[in-house]
């Protein structure tokens, strides 16, 4: 009989392998990985630059003061290149193996296929970008004199993994669809302009754009909530409640979603 | 002459496949650009004036919705990936043969193409702008707005030759993503995508004047705006044009280079 251990282990051992694949590809294009680091790193140069100009002309942007929003773009950036370290690039691929036909080996391979689809290739590049983005959030603390505590630490910890599933899940919802339209990417583009949403401070929003991007894709969340943890500007502890909430929830309409989606998969081939 | 009509006959009938693709790419594009006017609206509310660097609240709106404009009628869009794999696929070997000329081409292609996203993004846009009417500032006059035509076209042609140029170093690296990415990236920030960028530290902005950024989209906004006049309207029609020249010698320069030390890989 299998154990849950075991069960475990030999996920953890394929988790692994998948790990060492990537390394091994990316490292055969080391010029490449590097300008692409250099590439994410403008990009986060420019949303922080834009947030400086607007300071230049304001001392607040609603209750947000220039250092908090520096931590908010910043935890924004660790989100968004953890997401594409971890899940973005098997995302996108999802279409591609529906429209070549390749999911039929993987839904014959002895293990989830879920698993396999959404961990099989890991993107180096976006935890060094993280790095450097914690960085800045830990710029952005120090300047506010911040010192939180081991609660606190551990508190944004989660919330940014109940962040990352938020994004996961919704992602994987959307590409679902390829089952369907053969082609996503322009799905996949318009949900990357949400990303732009998410580093904005939640005050400056009202109405039913806050309302859609709170309770239906709640971008107002799950950047705001872990910075506002660590600044100690929480309005109350439902906010921590309402991320790991829809992070349950969208997690679990996105595997009724998957299956429902692999249920009507016919194969495109042969 | 006439090929050129038919190729930009065929690049409307291809680019047309894309049509649905173009209508969600501009319709998701409103959502960021409603969250950038929810953020400039409370950044006004929270202050006295009512002014930025010179902008008053509907100033700054319009400065993003005709944004959105010059964007939908001028940005390259996948213009320069297809130029680079056309080289490194080998899929120029063609143009190398026959009497067409690739740069015409191409000009033909990224305008039938620019036709196509501005029929497909319309609706949407149109709606958008009827949306926040109340924001959009008419141009002072009439002679103003055909100067910002006038102003628009460059900046198209500037976009295109720079892409285009961008695109030509696949003859010599077999990845340029990277390289266009930063060039957008520049093109984003200097170029007035993200804010106006007169309202930087004014010796940065003085600065970026002296690069082609500023001409590929914040200086035909402001003349529409009316915030370029006189004088330094015309001055910078004049660098604009000289920019629109120097790249397109730049783009039959790096061809010109490029091509004798092509392989014709692929073939």
């Amino acid at each position: 009989m299998q154990t849950v251990a075991s069960f475990w282990r030999r996920y953890a051992e394929i988790y692994l392998m998948l790990w060492r694949n990537s390394v091994v590809r990316e490292m055969s294009f080391k010029a490449n990985f590097i300008l692409w680091i250099f590439v994410e790193g403008l990009w986060f140069a420019l949303q922080l630059a834009f947030m400086m100009v607007i300071y230049r002309h304001t001392d607040q942007i609603a209750t947000w003061s220039k250092y908090e929003v520096v931590m908010l773009v910043g935890t924004s950036q660790v989100i968004q290149q953890l997401f594409t370290a971890i899940f973005f690039t098997n995302c996108v691929e999802l279409s591609e193996h529906v429209r070549t036909g390749r999911l039929d080996f993987m839904l014959l391979l002895p293990m989830n296929t879920r698993f396999l689809i959404s961990f099989r290739k890991v993107d180096l590049g976006g935890f060094i970008n993280a790095a450097g983005a914690l960085a800045v959030v830990a710029y952005g603390a120090k300047q506010l004199e911040l010192h939180p505590s081991w609660t606190q630490f551990v508190g944004y910890a989660t919330l940014v993994v109940a962040a990352l599933l938020i994004h996961y899940s919704l992602m994987l919802i959307l590409v679902s669809t390829s089952f369907f339209t053969v082609r996503s990417q322009g799905i996949v583009w318009g949900y990357y302009n949400l990303f732009n949403i998410a580093r904005l401070p939640d005050a400056a929003f009202k109405g039913i754009f806050r309302a859609v991007f709170t309770f239906v894709l709640p971008m107002l969340l799950v950047s705001n909530v872990p910075t506002k943890l660590l600044a100690e500007k929480l309005g109350s502890p439902l906010e921590i409640a309402l991320l790991l909430g829809m992070s349950g929830a969208l997690l679990g309409l996105s595997e009724v979603v998957w299956r429902a989606c692999l249920k009507r998969y016919t194969s495109a081939s042969s | 002459m006439k090929k050129y009509f038919h190729v930009i006959n065929i690049g409307v009938q291809n680019t047309l496949v894309y049509r649905a693709n173009f209508f969600f790419r501009a319709a998701f594009a409103l959502i960021p650009l409603t969250a950038t006017i929810f953020l400039w609206k409370t950044v006004y509310a929270g202050k006295d004036s009512g002014d930025v660097a010179g902008y008053s609240l509907a100033g700054m709106i319009s400065y993003y919705l005709l944004v959105t404009i010059v964007d939908a009628l001028t940005a390259v869009n996948e213009d320069d990936w297809q130029i680079a794999a056309d080289i490194r696929e080998g899929a120029i070997n063609q143009f190398l043969l026959k009497p067409i000329d690739y740069l015409t081409y191409r000009l033909c292609l990224f305008v039938s193409g620019r036709a196509v996203y501005v029929a497909s993004a319309f609706i949407p846009v149109l709606l958008f702008l009827l949306v926040q009417r109340e924001y959009l500032v008419p141009p002072p006059d009439a002679q103003t707005f055909g100067l910002f035509l006038f102003s628009l076209v460059l900046t198209a042609l500037l976009q295109f030759f720079m892409s285009y140029t961008m695109a030509l170093l696949a003859f010599w690296v077999l990845e340029v993503s990277t390289f266009i990415f930063i060039l957008f990236a520049f093109e984003y920030i200097a170029g007035g995508h993200l804010f106006p960028i007169d309202i930087m530290p004014p010796a940065l902005a003085t600065a970026l004047h002296y690069t082609p950024f500023p001409y590929q989209m914040f200086f035909p906004v402001s003349i529409y705006l009316g915030r370029s006049v006189g004088a330094e309207l015309w001055s910078g029609l004049a660098v604009q044009l000289g920019w629109v020249a120097l790249m397109y010698m730049a783009a039959r320069f790096v061809w010109a280079r490029g091509t004798r030390k092509y392989t014709a890989f692929g073939g």
